[in-house]
């Protein structure tokens, strides 16, 4: 019986084992733990061109993360790219002249929306819109500019 | 010429009967499981044999492959200036592939082999058609617990050969070579993914668990019950076994990892 017992207890802390190793892929190497469903509100912005950006890129402001982007789509009628955005309910005092730029994070970094709060005193609410945004800076386009423009200076 | 068309034709029925009686077996190992619940302690038996003793050989193969990884990624990510990555890196080979394919690679090959030489002597000593003499069904009594338990084993086996690779990655990336240790775990969880890394890991690791215990136990009441048929089927368990898991894994990532 004593053999059984020891096999028992093995059992147990294999199994316990595996799950501490489950519980710690979960909590410490993936986002579960900074994943919380918080409340959110959802406001667009569209954009002449929103680059690189994806669904789940980074909403910032001031540098902290306040939400994420949870849809991107094509307006055939402008021609313009509408990104939906989630914004954190607790932070509901973003102003309706709120100005909303795609920046990238480093030279090679991802893309991400950042805001940047104007001065006006009505606040955006659920479904609201960002009517002052900056697309995207295309490399290709700044850099097609910028030869341009040498070239025409050494003429 | 009509020689080589009669060979074709009967290893094509061979292989064909095989796979149908795999079949069989395997409805009848799934039917057989109801009654496993029934009796647990056939199961913690299985559990001992199947998983306890794999455990050893997981978790240092994992501790090993997490430290090349680290070396590897650190050498290569370096050269762009991006060893702050590192974690993101080995947390990411180690969760999607690398930690259910090598830990089911080393599962079929400790504890699959093993389960196929068992059965396969059960078989050739007669010990299963004992069993059926005294109205014990070899299926349920033998079969099925150590299915159950292969399938309980493996997603566990992986996350922790997950778990301790990464833990060796962060060992050599931030011990040796000067990773900083919070950029290490902050980009790594700011880049996996609960949902899309960490569950796909465990559904790839509980298919692998499936296929593996499955082909281990069918090669061994398959086998050919004399001394020469065992060894035969134990080789066949590790071939096929190593097949179906890197086979299924490329078919896996593709429907899992598709859209990114």
């Amino acid at each position: 019986m004593q053999h059984t017992n020891t096999q028992d207890t093995l059992v147990g802390l294999f199994v316990a084992s595996g799950i501490v190793g489950l519980f710690f892929l979960a909590m410490q190497v993936s986002n579960l733990s900074s994943f919380t469903e918080n409340e959110s509100y959802t406001i667009t912005a569209r954009f002449e061109n929103s680059g690189g950006l994806k669904v789940k890129s980074l909403v910032s402001a001031a540098g902290v993360k306040i939400g994420k982007v949870s849809a991107i789509s094509f307006d055939p009628k402008t021609y313009e790219s509408v990104v939906q955005l989630n914004i954190e309910s607790k932070y509901n005092t973003l102003p309706d002249d709120t100005t909303a730029s795609v920046f990238t994070a480093g030279l090679l970094g991802e893309q991400y929306v950042n805001l940047e709060p104007g001065g006006s005193s009505d606040y955006l609410k659920n479904g609201g819109k960002i009517e002052i945004t900056q697309s995207a800076i295309i490399l290709e386009k700044a850099l097609g500019q910028f030869l341009f423009k040498s070239a025409e200076e050494k003429k | 010429m009509i020689e080589f068309l009669q060979h074709l034709g009967k290893e094509t029925h061979t292989s064909f009967t095989k796979l149908g009686r795999g079949t069989y077996f395997l409805l009848q190992t799934l039917n057989g499981i109801v009654s496993v619940v029934t009796r647990p302690r056939l199961l913690i038996n299985q559990l001992y044999s199947v998983g306890v003793l794999s455990f050893l050989i997981i978790t240092i193969s994992g501790l090993f492959v997490g430290m090349v990884l680290g070396l590897q990624g650190y050498y290569i990510l370096s050269d762009f200036g991006a060893d702050e990555t590192l974690g993101v890196m080995v947390a990411a080979s180690l969760v999607r592939e690398l930690g259910p394919v090598v830990s089911a690679l080393l599962f079929a090959g400790r504890a699959g082999s093993a389960l196929t030489a068992e059965i396969g002597l059960m078989k050739a000593t007669e010990q299963l058609s004992g069993m059926e003499m005294m109205a014990v069904d070899p299926i349920k009594r033998i079969i099925s617990p150590r299915f159950l338990a292969g399938i309980i084993s493996m997603p566990l086996l992986a996350a922790l050969f997950s778990a301790v690779g990464i833990i060796g990655g962060q060992i050599i990336g931030s011990g040796l070579l000067g990773v900083d240790e919070g950029a290490y775990w902050s980009q790594m969880q700011a880049k996996i993914d609960f949902q899309d890394d960490i569950i796909n890991g465990i559904i790839k690791s509980l298919v692998f668990g499936f296929v593996a215990s499955w082909i281990a136990l069918f090669e061994g009441y398959d086998a050919i019950p004399t001394s020469e048929g065992v060894s035969r089927a134990t080789t066949r368990t590790v071939v096929n076994s190593a097949f179906s898991i890197l086979g299924l894994d490329f078919i896996l990532t593709a429907l899992m990892f598709g859209d990114n």
